[in-house]
This record gives C-alpha cells, sequence and structure tokens, in this order.
C-alpha cells in the first residue's frame, strides 16, 4: 500500500534540491527532540565546570558517579524515586481497574442516561485541574492527609481519560455474544467481566496503565502543595529542591540525578512507544 | 450496542423484584459509580467551593469571614497580578503560536509519501512530551544559562548574549522555547493522524482537476484538518493559561521564590498567594478569573478556528 501511494505521489516529485531540504527539516527536528536527552548526559558525567564550557563539550565524561554521589549528600534520591514509584503504581493499580470497570459499563450496558452520563464524564476533562486545588487542599487538611499519600492517591484513583479510552476499546473489541454466551451459562456480572472482557482487553489495559503511570510520575503541581517533609517528597520535588539549594549550581550533580529520574520512562516508552503513542493521541480522535 | 442481557426466562407469574434488566442497570450504575463518586467530592465540590470562597477572607485557620467583592478589590489592583496576566498571555502566544505552526509543517513532512522512517521519526519527535516538565527546566536552564549554548551560538552567529534567566524577555523566550520542545512533536503527531484520515482518492481526483499542490493544500488538506487544529490549539490554549512548573522552577534557583516578575504567571500568583501568605480568599478570587479568562480564550479560539479555512468550495468528488 505505501509502495503505491509513493507511486501516485511521483508527479509532484520535489526534485533533488527539494528531497535535500525536505529531510534537512525532518532530521532537525528530530535532532532538536533527542539533543537535551544526550545533553543530560553529557553533563552529568562531567565535572562541575563541564556544563559552560567554550565551546560546549558534547563529549561523555566519566564523572558520572562523582556526581551521583553529590546527590545522595544532598537528597534521598532512592527514598523519593521509591515514593514515586509506590504512588504511580498504586494509582495505576487502581485506575487501570476502575476505568476498565466503567468503560466496559458504558460500552456493553444500557442504562438510564447513559449518554448524558457518558457526556459529564468527557465534560470534565476541560475543566482546569488547579480551579479545584485550594478547596481540595482544605478538604485534605480536615482529613489529616497533607503530607500523606493518600492525598496524592485517592483523588487520582480514577479519571475521565481512562474512562472514555477504555470505552472506546471495548465498544469494538469485546464482542457482545461472548457477553451474552457468559449470561446464558449463567455467570454473574462481575464474574462475566472478568473472565471474559478483561481477557481480550488487557492491550488497552496495559496503554492506559503506561500512560497513567507517566503522568502521575512526572506530575509536580499536587504533590508541591501537599507533601511539607522531605522523607516523603516525590521524585519531581526532589530534583527541584535540588536545583533550588544554594552554594552554586551543582549541574554535574542536578544532571546525573535527572538522566537517572528520567532514564526509566524513557525505557518504558521505548520499549512500548506504539501504545503510548497512540493512546496519548487518542483524545484527538474524538474531537 | 445491544443489551448483554436477554429478557429474561423467568416466565412464571410471579415476578421478582429484582428483574435481569433491573440487576444490569444496578450493576452499570456501581461499576461507574467511582468516578461520579471521587469527582464529586474532590472535582465538582472544590469548584463549586472556590467560587463561594472568593468571597470571604480566609487564611484556612480561623473562621471565614464574608467580605463581599473586596478580594476581586484586591487582586486588581495588585499591579503584580497585571504582570501575571500579561505574562501569562505574552508566554501563551509565544509558545503556542509558533509551536502549532510547526507542528502542522512537520506533520506534513511526516506525513508526505516519500519520507522514509516514518515510524522512528514518529517515537524521536514524541520523545520530548514523555519528561518531567521538572528535567525538561532543569536541562533547559543549563542550555540557557549566561554562558550556557544558546547564548554560544548567539555569539557565533555574531548577535550578543541574552540574559536568559533574568531579563525580561530573556526569561520568557526560554520558557516558552521550554513549552514548545514537550509539546511540539506531541501536536504533530495529532496532526498527522488527522492527515492519515482523509482519503487519497480526494487528492486523487482533484490531481485529475488540475490542482496543484498549493491548492490542494488549501482546499482539501486544512479544511478536512479542522477539527484537529481546534483540538490541538484548544487544548495548548488552555495549557498555557495554567503555565506553572516550568517558571516555578526555572526562576526558584535564585533563592528568590518563583515570583520574579519576568516570568510570574497566574498560576503562580495564585500558588504564592494561598500557600506562601496564606490568603486563600484572593487566591480563590484568582482561580476564578483564571477560570473566566480560559472560558473567555476557549471561546475565542473556537471562533477563530472556524472562521479560519471556512472554504470548503471543490469538495466535490
Amino acid at each position: 500500500m505505501s509502495t503505491l501511494r509513493m507511486f501516485r505521489k511521483k508527479p509532484d516529485d520535489l526534485g533533488f534540491f527539494g528531497k535535500l531540504g525536505f529531510y534537512f527539516l525532518l532530521i532537525l527536528g528530530a535532532l532538536v527532540s533527542v539533543f537535551p536527552f544526550y545533553w543530560m548526559f553529557v553533563v552529568g558525567t562531567n565535572d562541575k565546570g563541564a556544563v559552560f564550557h567554550v565551546p560546549p563539550l558534547l563529549t561523555v565524561g566519566d564523572q558520572f558517579f562523582d556526581n551521583f554521589k553529590r546527590v545522595l549528600e544532598k537528597a534521598d534520591f532512592f527514598q523519593a524515586l521509591g515514593n514515586s514509584l509506590f504512588v504511580s503504581s498504586m494509582v495505576t493499580v487502581s485506575v487501570v481497574f476502575f476505568c476498565t470497570l466503567a468503560g466496559y459499563a458504558f460500552a456493553k450496558y444500557e442504562f438510564p442516561f447513559k449518554n448524558a452520563l457518558f457526556v459529564f464524564v468527557i465534560a470534565t476533562l476541560i475543566v482546569p485541574q488547579q480551579l479545584g486545588v485550594l478547596p481540595t487542599y482544605v478538604i485534605m487538611a480536615k482529613l489529616h492527609w497533607i503530607d500523606s499519600y493518600k492525598a496524592l492517591i485517592v483523588p487520582a484513583m480514577v479519571n475521565a481519560f481512562g474512562i472514555f479510552w477504555m470505552r472506546q476499546y471495548i465498544a469494538s473489541a469485546v464482542p457482545t455474544e461472548l457477553i451474552e454466551a457468559g449470561r446464558i451459562d449463567g455467570g454473574g456480572h462481575f464474574r462475566i467481566f472478568w473472565n471474559i472482557a478483561v481477557p481480550v482487553i488487557t492491550p488497552a489495559m496495559a496503554t492506559l496503565g503506561i500512560l497513567n503511570f507517566m503522568t502521575v510520575w512526572n506530575d509536580f503541581f499536587w504533590p508541591l502543595v501537599v507533601l511539607k517533609n522531605k522523607e516523603h517528597y516525590t521524585i519531581q520535588i526532589a530534583l527541584q529542591q535540588l536545583f533550588t539549594t544554594r552554594d552554586g549550581l551543582d549541574y554535574g550533580m542536578i544532571m546525573s540525578a535527572t538522566f537517572t529520574a528520567t532514564l526509566p520512562l524513557l525505557i518504558v516508552f521505548l520499549l512500548f512507544s506504539r501504545w503510548v503513542i497512540a493512546g496519548l493521541t487518542s483524545g484527538a480522535i474524538k474531537s | 450496542m445491544a443489551e448483554p442481557v436477554i429478557t429474561s426466562p423467568h416466565a412464571e407469574s410471579k415476578r421478582p423484584f429484582l428483574t435481569e434488566q433491573r440487576r444490569s442497570r444496578i450493576t452499570a450504575y456501581t461499576f461507574i459509580s467511582p468516578f461520579f463518586i471521587l469527582f464529586s467530592i474532590f472535582g465538582l465540590y472544590p469548584i463549586f467551593f472556590t467560587f463561594y470562597l472568593s468571597f470571604f477572607k480566609w487564611d484556612a485557620l480561623n473562621p471565614m469571614k464574608f467580605v463581599g467583592f473586596k478580594n476581586y478589590d484586591l487582586v486588581t489592583s495588585d499591579p503584580t497580578f497585571w504582570i501575571s496576566f500579561s505574562n501569562t498571555l505574552i508566554m501563551g502566544l509565544m509558545g503556542t503560536v509558533p509551536q502549532v505552526m510547526l507542528a502542522l509543517l512537520l506533520a506534513v513532512l511526516l506525513h508526505s509519501g516519500m519520507t522514509k522512517f516514518k515510524k522512528t521519526f514518529r517515537i524521536l519527535y514524541f520523545m520530548p512530551n514523555i519528561t518531567s516538565i521538572v528535567a525538561v527546566t532543569l536541562v533547559f536552564s543549563t542550555l540557557f544559562g549566561n554562558n550556557g549554548m544558546i547564548n554560544w551560538m548567539l555569539n557565533g552567529l555574531g548577535l550578543e548574549s541574552v540574559a536568559f534567566n533574568s531579563g525580561w524577555w530573556g526569561v520568557k523566550i526560554a520558557i516558552s522555547t521550554m513549552v514548545m520542545w514537550r509539546w511540539t512533536g506531541y501536536n504533530a503527531i495529532i496532526f498527522l493522524s488527522g492527515l492519515q484520515s482523509i482519503p487519497m482518492d480526494l487528492y486523487e481526483s482533484a490531481r485529475i482537476d488540475g490542482a496543484n499542490r498549493r491548492q490542494q493544500l488549501f482546499a482539501i488538506t486544512l479544511p478536512l484538518l479542522k477539527p484537529f487544529i481546534i483540538f490541538v490549539s484548544l487544548q495548548s490554549t488552555i495549557g498555557a493559561l495554567q503555565l506553572f512548573t516550568e517558571p516555578y522552577v526555572f526562576l526558584g534557583q535564585a533563592g528568590t521564590g518563583s515570583t520574579r516578575q519576568e516570568g510570574i504567571t497566574m498560576v503562580t500568583y495564585l500558588y504564592s498567594e494561598a500557600f506562601r501568605n496564606g490568603f486563600f480568599g484572593t487566591a480563590a478570587a484568582t482561580a476564578v478569573m483564571l477560570f473566566l479568562v480560559t472560558i473567555l480564550f476557549s471561546i475565542l479560539n473556537m471562533l477563530i478556528s472556524r472562521g479560519t479555512g471556512g472554504d470548503t468550495g471543490g469538495k466535490k468528488a
């Protein structure tokens, strides 16, 4: 099919120079996208002064462990990494479960106000998070959840995007006959969901899981508001704290930490890029 | 979309209260209830309470005191608020407009039949978006340092260095660049999926009718891409109005907090009013105004997007 398309395009071929400019732009864009990752690593592996070397230093050095040692002196880096891992995992498990359940109901059940409720779910996507941040903070204070992971986990346990995403997938991927057959065999509603629907839709659940994990892992604003104690910091707050520390900015140290904190997500993304991209761009299809 | 439940075979004379249909409805409501419960507590209630709170003086500890519109007066007579307001708009424009145009260009390039390694390009363009904003800001603060790489490049081009971390425009350019870096590729991929949804035979017949590339672009591509353009610009606008992390982290380094005037945004203002100064009332008033501005710009955005590329003549195949 793609060869056919290329053949079709022939009449307006751009010629050699056109093609050159074309690839130049594409490759330039790719370089700009990738360079900061490489730069992170370059600065993180060279000594303190390397960052402002003239001309810029572009080769990887061997100071990574020295730099990283200074990270550990200044912050509970691994504690923060662990905190982020814990919060992100808890939220992700919960989001995948509840969103799948709700998406399944919206895709395969008939009930009064179904469409209105679904439109409401979609509409909540537009509401900016910051609008409700003050009262949410007050609620957390009343519940004595300030500086606890509950404040990060509980409000995030289910979200509109996940419901939308799972509904779209379940509607097309789970044959209604399969569910009916389950009913005839006398299976309960949850049993059918768990034993018949879930095995068919694990790819969509995995995608939602990865996306959600990344979102929670990267979140900054809400953890900044809620977390007070150093031991509870998530990795993003810990990184930001490294940057705030006075006595001259030690960029080698900061970048070695930033790189270490970014690497896990980068690996996950590169392994599952097709799914992640499909998930993150799916919001546009609806509009 | 058929119901999974077949009309019950309970054809006895006595109908139980819990018919199959009722049971299946209750199940469905149970399945969707977690969202509605959580959203009422942590979404809907806070929104209404924010409006309510904006009419009270409150430090989150002592009893609330009704003050009418005084919070709004206080905020609108505070020069810092207006600086945060104009900063948000300026950086929104600087970050969003070139970003959407660049994304469109990249998408058209990527979509072209002659592009090889499409999948690889897609992955590379998407990489910035998975990085945390904190990491992005930290990396770019090295590039935008006084002796950083960007200034080195400017000097190489015979231009003067720019004070990216303290100048009025410098800070805004640096922050807008961070926003653009993180989102341009993402938007390009969205545009790409829009381009791929346009049927090829439209171009085919246009070409038979003698339309050149330019005409095809304006008569077919842009009009059919409009829903995607609206989505992307709306999302970028809303995102731009909520700008917080980049300026907060980028300007926090000097130890003076992040309320420096070169880069203070509306959300930064809100944050420092509430969580630094303890003025929850004025912070709530700021939140309400931010909300109104968001609605205003969303409508404006829709109107502008609807206006452009409206000519769909030549759609006939």
